[in-house]
């Protein structure tokens, strides 16, 4: 099994109207279609961790050279750049790892079209490969 | 009686008891279920209470009486469903050791993907709890009971009996079971920081599970091979990683942190093996393990050989992670050029493998091409997918740039 974090970032999707101008009704079949990921993983013993993060505006960027500590609050403007969420998965192979994030993707949006929303897939680091 | 001894005898006692418990009822999931909840059980009262006379016997009640329990509970619903709920004990009592090796058998069903398999494994016949083997995968406890269900809903599904396989499943089912086993060593043989007691326990059980093979099956060379590449592989896990989990590669061990006996055991393995004829990949990997392991300074490595068992090896497997060790081997033999002409071959097979790249590194290194072993080195670190590798790397690269430095 190899570990895969799969990373979905805040920003614009491309033909996506945000999703404060969706209808309660799209904005809760793409909630729940979040939960039906959510459990699936879980079901097939695949799931690790899953968090949302709150969003850029709670964010603090802290640089140091070892003295006092620099916080910087937001809004930053590359805001886009933020992680908004990710699933820590354990899977067979990169393969499933790619067929959960093109699932994740594909939540709905309006009218109930898939979204397309980018998901990141990074493989977690491992033990080294064998010598033989 | 101490915790770890308690521990050793419920491991050895749980696949004894699970088959007897499996015979009886004939249903291997809930079976499981139960012996799973009677380790629980002596595991609390055995430190407490003193071990019973026949610790066997009392898991097997405990387990019965349990089974039995839920057995009534359903049994309106079976009987609508006209199950029968127990089944007649055969005449013939098989032994507990036989049952560990079908039930190696059943947990190695082809039904199942490797990662079940070994989970199934660990849990049915190695007798490990599901939070001991979540902690060694480094995945929550729910995420391994989930796979573990999962994989006996599977093997239920399947139909399979509790019973040894029989003329043509016999081979190929004991090769998934030797690959389970080998799996297993390597999940707990490479392991780095994270979790890494419990990972090198991975190894020792999975030792521990090859010797209860061999011990039923003596005269299978593969099982003996297997056996011996274990413990010939182990015999250099003192040597394999520096003080802060660094990776240090064979060539630079200290090889007096080997561990003697395992190598005088593994290599005695391994030469009765290879005496029988019928030579396997095991066997042969083992032999080349045990090649290393002979040579107490690396200049005194018998590469020569190596590269011979290297070519046997890759016909038998036509594995281009084989084909990549024998050009190493080449390398040694007939110098570094002749060993980057064999890698250029398998550009195709690995494309852009870390490995390949790094082997790619090494003789450019010793070809004395350093800018180009350089640049190897560093693309091979930004491939990695481990830390300690990918710090290696680094580092090799950092060495030949620096070369004052060092």
């Amino acid at each position: 099994m190899t570990k895969f974090l799969l990373l979905m970032n805040y920003g614009p999707i491309e033909g996506m109207p945000p999703i404060t101008t969706w209808t309660p009704q799209e904005i809760n079949a793409h909630i729940e279609f979040q939960h039906q990921l959510g459990r699936e993983l879980a079901v097939r013993g695949e799931v690790v961790d899953t968090q949302g993060l709150a969003g850029p505006e709670l964010a603090k960027i802290v640089t140091s050279d070892g003295g006092a500590p620099v916080v910087t609050d937001g809004p930053f403007p590359e805001s886009k750049e933020f992680l908004a969420g990710y699933w820590l998965v354990d899977v067979d192979s990169e393969e499933r790892a790619i067929e959960i994030a093109a699932q994740a993707s594909a939540a709905p949006g309006p009218g109930g079209r898939p979204i397309k929303q980018p998901i990141e897939v990074r493989q977690v680091m491992g033990p080294p490969v064998q010598e033989l | 009686m101490s915790g770890p001894l308690a521990e050793g005898l419920l491991r050895e006692l749980a696949p004894q008891a699970l088959g007897a418990v499996v015979r009886r009822f004939g249903d291997f999931e809930a079976a499981e279920d139960a012996i799973q909840e009677a380790l629980l059980a002596a595991a609390t009262h055995w430190p407490s209470e003193g071990l019973p006379d026949n610790p066997r016997g009392w898991l097997i009640q405990t387990a019965t009486r349990k089974l039995l329990d839920q057995l009534r509970s359903e049994q309106a619903r079976r009987r609508r469903e006209g199950v029968a709920a127990l089944r007649e004990v055969p005449a013939s009592e098989v032994s507990g050791r036989d049952d560990t090796l079908i039930l190696l058998f059943l947990c190695a069903h082809p039904a199942l993907t490797a990662p079940s398999a070994i989970a199934l494994t660990l849990r049915a016949v190695g007798g490990l709890t599901t939070a001991e083997i979540a902690a060694a995968f480094l995945v929550p406890e729910a995420t391994m009971a989930q796979r573990i269900s999962r994989a006996k809903a599977t093997v239920k599904k399947a139909g399979s009996s509790f019973r040894m396989p029989s003329g043509d499943e016999w081979k190929p089912r004991l090769r998934s079971v030797l690959h389970v086993l080998y799996l297993i060593f390597n999940e707990g043989h490479t392991s780095t920081a994270g979790g890494e007691l419990h990972r090198v326990e991975l190894s020792a059980e999975a030792i521990r599970l090859a010797r209860a093979m061999h011990a039923q099956l003596p005269e299978d060379g593969e099982v003996a091979g297997l056996l011996a590449l274990m413990l010939l592989t182990d015999a250099r896990r003192p040597a394999r990683t520096g003080p802060r989990g660094e990776l240090i590669p064979l060539d630079e061990q200290d090889r007096t942190l080997w561990d003697s006996a395992l190598i005088h055991e593994g290599t005695g393995l391994i030469t009765e093996a290879l005496a029988w004829g019928a030579v396997g990949e095991y066997q042969l990997q083992a032999a080349i393990a045990a090649l290393h392991d002979d040579a107490r300074r690396v200049e005194e490595t018998d590469w020569p050989q190596i590269l011979v068992l290297y070519g046997l090896l890759e016909r038998m497997s036509g594995n281009p992670m084989v084909s990549l060790n024998r050009a190493i081997a080449v390398a040694m033999v007939h110098g570094p050029r002749a060993g980057l002409e064999l890698l250029a071959e398998l550009d195709d097979r690995l494309p852009g493998h870390h490995r390949l790249i790094t082997v790619r590194a090494h003789l450019l290194e010793k070809a004395g091409e350093l800018e180009a072993a350089i640049e190897h080195y560093e693309a091979a670190a930004q491939r990695s997918t481990s830390l300690p590798e990918r710090d290696h790397l680094t580092k090799q690269a950092a060495r030949l740039r620096r070369p004052t430095d060092v």
